[in-house]
């Protein structure tokens, strides 16, 4: 009967309290993946007000007056998962104009109403970094956000707290065949498609230079230039590069990029990414895996090898799994990284690739990716081992809400598709299409 | 010179036979014969399955090698792909051309053989086999009211007529939006229809001249089409809403096709009528993409059919980009994660296809008799992190790495 209470109370305070909660719960019971720390086998978990306050074996974490307990017994908690490469929502960033959009925010084009959200609810996704597509040298800002209950706007979900001046993402950027045309505005080669790339970089350093000088003389500022600034940010290591790149000699173009203009990028799929896996840990550059299970669809996906994630993890790269939702299904990220345990990364590792090393590739890890004190409560708990094809996700929860429950039909239906579930007329990311590469 | 020809035949038969006897031992194999057997033996020989039983009470010649497994399958037999056709570069402008599923110079094709364009050497042959596909019911693939035939094939051999199974197995058929995509006509649903109920009705008229005083000359296209009309060759409709369903059960009964469904994403609204009308099912992969026309796929659909004892068989379909081919197992595991049995999720990747596609006497199950098409696991094969360690065509080990 408590319980019960416990349960409406729980759900009458989901549906009309704000996003973050004002009250303290206890999860107890669970073998409890900490990532951060070694598995606790019976485990307990404090949250308050929507943060991790404590974590810890189940005998040690006392349950605070007024705390609402939740048994989770036999259950499996992670952290909630980082995809550090999504299209959920659909947005698109630069268009035919140009090459190089660095003026674009995805977060002005994201539909947050897109049913798709629920795709990451279910698989457990619980941060997302949404992007534009791969057609562009650079395609536009990406934006950072929680999958939060919900939501009527872009702010209702971003980490960042100021949608307008805020960096609320990172850059899209891109080599290779995607953003290579048939225009007179696009390049027409890699070599073109490296050097319409420094030379952005090249009028950022002019432009900051001239903000430097005008700072300096006490002159007035030079005007604003909206692309510039956002690649200023990116010199400044304020913004963090989110580099799509297949062939290795297009990696390859990354790390020199890189290094001569001095950001830190992350590598998107890199699919070739285990052939140079000595030379991305020597730049100290993580990659972000699209994990496919087949290759082909074009030429520079060709190698894609199933070993990939082993070889890199080997190396000492920091590897994360994505899903680039609709490439791969958000439902099934957990399912994705066990397509790389299969092939040999140590479970340990893909349970980071999962989180932590996503909350890192997109510089968040100071409030998700692992069970510890001081972070969002985001987690997800599961039914079993999180490797396993017979384990489910029984609930997704964002900073101490409940966002997913698998015991709910009107929750349910979303994991496994249906009769008038999935209905937005637009899923994002469609790759079929030539005019369409994103 | 024919006594040569002869001794030849016979040495290669020989050698070949030599090549193609093993004997797989399995803590549980599968014969989707009745009950699994622990600790079965499959013996073949000649390329042809000679034994099952039990370890101990079949006797292993001498000199045939033993291969052993934890979980041993029949060799999976998937429903309806493009691999072989629908090449591994995807064929983009400035790339190399190797997309072969599709012709765009009239949507009205039945004269088009995939064995002319099927790829032995494509690397996505090795690659879904690593996975256990030994059979695909392959050929042209969807995008036109006919855009050609399909056939059936090994996932071995070096030339198309070594790969071969089966021959002119279907026609296929798409009803729907995909159509409209490469031709100025159809732009409609009716109008698609109505194409094909003109090349049957003509292929009628000609089958009847055929047998007159004043025969007409031969017609690649209506010949094939007076196949399909007296059910030598199949119906494979590619349809995902109900109406494009419900148009292809109407053509069924106006011309007695033998009608096959594929894609079906909206099966769940249609069991009734596709009961009735007693037509199998090649249903889409659990993960395609719902949107548009497929907007109600759902990774359970074969519980649906399986509870209305509607025979169905999974297949991969046509992947445009990528990945550019589904992998029949990673699909079949979406399944069984989300309700389908063990045994109906094999059966639906075996036995299943194999009678649909009507080769059940040669493939789809571990039976005396049957061709030498096995799959070794090292645990369950549903299990996101087991492996495929060796699969098995026709008695030879044709692929030996963990996978």
């Amino acid at each position: 009967m408590t319980r019960l209470l416990a349960v409406v109370a729980i759900a009458f305070s989901t549906a009309f309290a704000p996003a973050i909660q004002a009250e303290t719960l206890v999860f107890r019971g669970a073998t409890i993946h900490p990532v951060s720390a070694p598995v606790i086998s019976d485990g307990a978990i404090v949250v308050v007000d929507g943060r991790i306050d404590a974590v810890g074996a189940s005998n040690e974490i006392r349950t605070p007056r007024g705390a609402t307990e939740i048994d989770v017994t036999g259950k499996v908690i992670i952290p909630g998962i980082v995809d550090a490469h999504s299209h959920i929502g659909g947005p698109a960033g630069g268009d035919r104009s140009s090459p190089l959009s660095p003026d674009t925010r995805s977060l002005d084009a994201i539909d947050v109403l897109s049913d798709a959200f629920w795709r990451a609810r279910t698989g457990g996704i619980t941060t997302l970094n949404v992007m534009p597509g791969s057609g562009h040298l650079m395609s536009g800002q990406t934006t950072y956000l929680k999958v939060r209950k919900s939501p009527r706007r872009i702010e209702d979900m971003l980490f960042c707290d100021d949608a307008i001046n805020g960096i609320c993402g990172g850059m899209k950027m891109a080599n290779g065949t995607n953003s290579i045309r048939d225009s007179k505005a696009f390049p027409g080669t890699r070599s073109r498609s490296a050097a319409l790339q420094r030379k952005l970089f090249i009028d950022a350093q002019n432009y900051m230079a001239k903000q430097d000088k005008a700072k300096a003389d006490g002159k007035p500022m030079p005007p604003v230039d909206l692309g510039l600034e956002a690649v200023a940010q990116i010199l400044r290591g304020e913004r963090r590069v989110q580099f799509h790149t297949h062939r290795h000699n297009d990696i390859m173009t990354v790390l020199r990029l890189a290094e001569e203009f001095g950001f830190d990028p992350v590598i998107q799929h890199g699919t070739d990414s285990w052939k140079v896996a000595e030379e991305i840990a020597a730049a100290g550059i993580p990659v972000s895996l699209t994990m496919l299970d087949a290759p082909g669809g074009k030429e520079e996906v060709l190698d894609w090898n199933l070993e990939v994630a082993r070889i890199l993890d080997d190396a000492g790269v920091d590897v994360s799994i994505n899903t680039d939702d609709s490439v791969t299904d958000s439902r099934l990220i957990l399912r994705h990284a066990a397509l790389a345990v299969r092939y040999g990364l140590p479970e340990t590792r893909a349970l980071e690739a999962l989180t932590i090393a996503g909350a890192r590739a997109l510089e968040l890890d100071d409030r998700v990716g692992s069970i510890e004190p001081g972070k969002d409560a985001d987690l997800v708990i599961l039914s079993g081992e999180p490797f396993s094809t017979y384990t489910q996700v029984a609930q997704t929860w964002v900073e101490g809400e409940m966002v997913y429950d698998r015991e709910n039909p009107e929750h349910r239906k979303y994991a496994t598709g249906g009769v008038d579930t999935y209905r937005s007329t637009t899923y994002a990311h469609e790759h079929d299409h030539e005019e369409d590469k994103r | 010179m024919r006594t040569f020809v002869a001794t030849l035949i016979v040495s290669l038969a020989a050698f070949h036979a030599q090549a193609s006897d093993i004997a797989i031992i399995g803590d549980m194999v599968y014969t989707m014969e009745g009950d699994p057997i622990e600790n079965g033996v499959v013996l073949i020989e000649d390329g042809k399955i000679s034994r099952v039983g039990r370890e101990g009470r079949v006797r292993i010649p001498d000199g045939v090698p033993i291969k052993r497994a934890a979980v041993v399958t029949p060799g999976f037999v998937d429903a309806h792909s493009t691999v072989g056709l629908s090449g591994v570069y995807g064929g983009r402008a400035g790339q190399v051309r190797d997309q072969d599923q599709l012709e765009t110079s009239d949507p009205v094709q039945p004269q088009l053989d995939p064995i002319d364009a099927y790829n032995t050497k494509d690397p996505l042959v090795d690659w879904i086999r690593q996975y256990g596909v030994t059979t695909i019911h392959t050929g042209h693939g969807p995008g036109a009211v006919i855009s050609g035939r399909t056939m059936i094939v090994k996932t071995t051999g070096d030339t198309p007529e070594s790969a071969l199974v089966e021959k002119d197995t279907a026609i296929a058929v798409t009803l729907g939006p995909g159509i409209d995509n490469d031709f100025d006509s159809p732009g409609t649903r009716a109008k698609a229809v109505a194409m094909l109920r003109s090349a049957l009705l003509e292929a009628q008229a000609y089958a009847e001249k055929l047998d007159s005083d004043d025969p007409p000359g031969r017609d690649l296209e209506k010949e094939v089409m007076a196949s399909v009309l007296n059910g030598d060759i199949a119906v494979m409709v590619t349809a995902h809403s109900v109406t494009d369903i419900a148009a292809a059960l109407r053509l069924k009964r106006e011309f007695d096709l033998k009608l096959w469904l594929d894609g079906v994403a909206d099966a769940q609204l249609m069991i009734e009528e596709i009961r009735e009308a007693d037509v199998p099912v090649l249903l889409h992969a659990p993960r395609l993409r719902a949107r548009r026309e497929t907007k109600n796929a759902a990774f359970d659909t074969g519980v649906y059919l399986k509870e209305a004892d509607i025979p169905f068989a999974y297949q991969t379909g046509y992947e445009g980009y990528v990945p550019k081919s589904r992998v029949l197992l990673f699909e079949v595991m979406i399944a069984v994660a989300n309700g389908l049995s063990f045994e109906d999720a094999l059966a639906a990747m075996t036995t299943s296809p194999a009678a649909i596609l009507g080769i059940e006497d040669r493939v789809g199950s571990l039976k005396r008799g049957k061709d030498g098409d096995v799959v070794l696991f090292d645990g369950d094969p549903f299990e996101y992190t087991s492996h495929v360690c060796g699969v098995v065509i026709d008695g030879e080990m044709v692929s030996e790495t963990c996978h």
